[in-house]
C-alpha cells in the first residue's frame, strides 16, 4: 500500500516576505498578483479581516486603509529562492519527493508506517522546514494523492492537529469527508462541485460513496479516478508529471496603457526572451509561435481592439534570436495605431525534443551549432545575474514594466538587498 | 629584448588549472610518501556554506559588537539549521529588528552586546526568544 503525503506551505508568498520583516509579523498582510491586482495570498490576521483569496484591490481598499493592512507587490524572485529552499530540505527528510507547485510537493513514504508512527515523522518534517528554513508548513498524510490533500487542508483548518493529520485510517478518511465541502475535493473544483451538489453529492464522503461508473457516464473518467483515490485505490502515479509542458505562456498586463508600436515591440521581445528561456531549460524546440494583444475590455469608452496571430516555424527553434524576429514579425501584421493597450503576451507551442530537431530538405543554411553555444551561454550568464545580457530590443527604460509599488527587496538573492542586523 | 608568440592562451584550459591546491603542508627535507596529490580547486562555499537551503547571508550595520570584530558592513553568514548554545554569536529578532548579539544562556537568558557602550538585552522568562539563527562564518572586504 502507498504511503503519500502533501507538504504544502502556509501563506507562502507571506511567510517568505515576513521571514525577513520580523517587526510585521503579527499584523495583517498580504501579497499582490502581477500589476498589483489581486490579492494572491494572505496571512492569518488578514483573512480574519474577511480578504478573500483574489479579492481585486479596488474591493478591498478599504479594508487596507481602516485596519493599516500591509501590502507586498510579488517577489518571485524572492519566492523561487525561499521554495527552493524547502524542497531541497524535504528532499533530505523523504525518500522521494514530487514538487507540484511552488509551494507544493508530495512525498512518498511507502513502507515507512513500519518505522513508527506516521504522524510524529510528519511532524518532525513540519518542525525541521520551520526551523532550517523559516517557513510554516502543513503535512497531510493518506494512501493516495488525493486523501493526502484532504488531510492537508484538515490539517491546515483545524490548528488542534497541530499541522499534520495521518489520514490512512479508513475510519478517519470517512470522518473527514463527511465534514468536508464536495468543491473542496483535489480535482473537482467549484463548477463541478456546484452540478454535484444539485444532484444530492454535496460532501467528499458523498462522492466517495458515489457509484463510479455512474461518475464516469455523467461526468468524465477524471471524476472517476477521483472517486476511487476517495475510496483509497490510489490511481494517480506519484510522479505524475506531464511529460512536457504543452506550451510557454508569458504574459503581462501593462503598467501603463501602450500606444507605441515601439513600446510594443520591447514588451513581445522581452516576453518572447523570456519564453525562449524557459523553452531551453525544458529542452524543447518550439514550432509554432504565437503573439496576441488587446485594449482594455472593462472600459467601453476607449475604442476596443484584441488580435492574435500564430505561425508554424519551417524549423522548430529555441533561438531567441528566431523567436524574437518572429515575434516581431508577427506583432507588425496585427499591429494597430490609435489604441491603447493593455495587454499584450506570446506563446510557444508544437514542441519538439532539441535533441530529434531534423534538418529539413531543401535547407540552404545548416542548423547552426553556434546558436546552440550562444544560447547556452546567454542563459548561463543570466543566470548568474538575471538580465545581465539582455537583447537590445526589450529595451533598457521599460515605461511598460508592470506596477510593483511595494516590491521587497530580493533578501536572499542580491547582495546589495542582504537584511540588515544591528 | 625579443619576444617570441607562441601561441593563444586558451583561457578557460588556463583558468581550471591556475591554482592547484596541495593538501599537505610541504616540509623541508624528507618529502611525504603522500606528497604531490593534487586535489580540486577549492570552493570558499563548501567551508562557509555547508547547508545552503538554511543558510541566509546578513549585512552588519552597527558597533555593537565590535569588541569581537564584528563591524558594520560585514556579511554575516547563518545558519538556521544549527542549535544554538552558550556562548553562540546569534542574530535574532528584537522588538520587531534583527540583532547581532552574543547567545548567554547561563545563569539566565540573555543577548550580550560585545561592546561596553550597550546594555545585555533580557529575555523575561515565559517571553519567547526570536532566534533567526547562528553565525558561522564573516565576510569582510579588506579593501572597500
Amino acid at each position: 500500500m502507498p504511503i503519500y503525503a502533501l507538504c504544502d506551505m502556509n501563506s507562502f508568498y507571506v511567510s517568505a516576505e515576513l521571514l525577513f520583516r520580523p517587526d510585521l509579523v503579527d499584523k495583517p498582510c498580504i501579497v499582490l498578483s502581477n500589476n498589483d491586482g489581486c490579492a494572491v495570498a494572505r496571512n492569518a490576521p488578514a483573512k480574519a479581516l474577511g480578504i478573500k483569496m483574489g479579492a481585486p484591490r479596488f474591493e478591498i481598499e478599504e479594508i487596507i486603509q481602516d485596519h493599516g493592512v500591509i501590502t507586498f507587490s510579488s517577489n518571485y524572485t524572492l519566492y523561487a529562492d525561499i521554495s527552493n529552499r524547502v524542497m531541497t530540505t524535504l528532499e533530505r527528510l523523504a525518500p522521494s519527493v514530487f514538487i507540484y507547485s511552488i509551494d507544493e510537493a508530495f512525498l512518498d513514504l511507502s513502507g515507512m508506517e513500519n518505522l513508527g508512527s506516521l504522524a510524529s515523522y510528519g511532524r518532525s518534517v513540519v518542525d525541521t522546514v520551520k526551523r532550517e528554513v523559516g517557513i510554516p508548513c502543513c503535512l497531510g498524510i493518506s494512501t493516495t494523492k488525493t486523501l493526502a490533500k484532504l488531510a492537508n487542508q484538515g490539517a491546515k483548518k483545524y490548528p488542534k492537529t497541530g499541522g499534520v493529520v495521518d489520514l490512512t485510517d479508513p475510519q478517519r478518511q470517512r470522518r473527514l469527508m463527511a465534514i468536508t465541502d464536495v468543491g473542496d475535493v483535489w480535482g473537482v473544483g467549484r463548477r463541478i462541485g456546484k452540478r454535484l451538489k444539485a444532484l444530492g453529492i454535496s460532501t467528499a464522503l458523498d462522492l466517495a460513496d458515489a457509484n463510479p461508473a455512474w461518475i464516469r457516464k455523467h461526468f468524465s473518467v477524471v471524476l472517476e479516478r477521483t472517486v476511487r483515490e476517495l475510496n483509497g485505490i490510489a490511481c494517480i502515479p506519484f510522479d505524475d508529471n506531464p511529460p512536457h509542458k504543452k506550451q510557454i505562456f508569458v504574459s503581462r498586463s501593462f503598467g501603463q496603457r501602450i500606444t507605441q508600436l515601439s513600446d510594443m515591440r520591447q514588451a513581445i521581445s522581452s516576453y518572447m526572451t523570456k519564453a525562449a528561456e524557459n523553452l531551453r531549460n525544458e529542452g524543447m524546440n518550439a514550432g509554432m509561435v504565437t503573439v496576441f494583444l488587446r485594449t482594455n475590455v472593462f472600459n467601453q469608452n476607449q475604442p476596443q481592439y484584441s488580435n492574435n496571430v500564430s505561425r508554424t516555424l519551417m524549423h522548430p527553434s529555441s533561438d531567441t534570436r528566431v523567436l524574437v524576429t518572429v515575434a516581431n514579425e508577427l506583432l507588425s501584421s496585427i499591429w494597430k495605431r490609435g489604441y491603447a493597450f493593455m495587454k499584450a503576451g506570446v506563446m510557444l507551442s508544437d514542441f519538439y525534443e532539441q535533441s530529434i530537431s531534423q534538418q529539413g530538405l531543401f535547407d540552404v543554411a545548416p542548423i547552426d551549432s553556434r546558436s546552440t553555444q550562444l544560447m547556452a551561454t546567454l542563459d548561463k550568464i543570466n543566470r548568474q545575474k538575471k538580465g545581465q545580457v539582455v537583447f537590445a530590443r526589450d529595451g533598457v527604460s521599460q515605461s511598460w514594466q508592470m506596477k510593483r509599488e511595494n516590491l521587497s527587496p530580493c533578501y536572499t538573492t542580491r547582495w546589495s538587498d542582504l537584511p540588515k542586523v544591528r | 629584448m625579443t619576444v617570441t608568440l607562441l601561441g593563444s592562451v586558451d583561457v578557460d584550459a588556463l583558468s581550471k588549472t591556475a591554482v592547484p591546491f596541495y593538501s599537505e603542508s610541504v616540509p623541508c627535507g624528507f618529502p611525504s610518501p603522500a606528497a604531490g596529490y593534487e586535489d580540486t580547486r577549492l570552493d570558499l562555499n563548501e567551508l562557509c556554506i555547508p547547508r545552503p537551503s538554511s543558510t541566509y547571508m546578513v549585512r552588519c550595520d552597527g558597533d555593537s559588537m565590535n569588541g569581537i570584530g564584528i563591524f558594520a558592513g560585514d556579511i554575516l553568514v547563518v545558519d538556521r539549521s544549527i542549535k544554538a548554545k552558550h556562548g553562540d554569536t546569534v542574530v535574532a529578532a528584537v522588538d520587531g529588528a534583527f540583532t547581532v548579539k552574543t547567545l548567554a544562556l547561563k545563569p539566565k537568558v540573555q543577548l550580550l552586546p560585545q561592546n561596553r557602550r550597550y546594555a545585555p538585552i533580557e529575555i523575561k522568562e515565559g517571553s519567547d526568544l526570536q532566534l533567526f539563527g547562528v553565525v558561522t562564518h564573516l565576510v569582510r572586504a579588506m579593501q572597500r
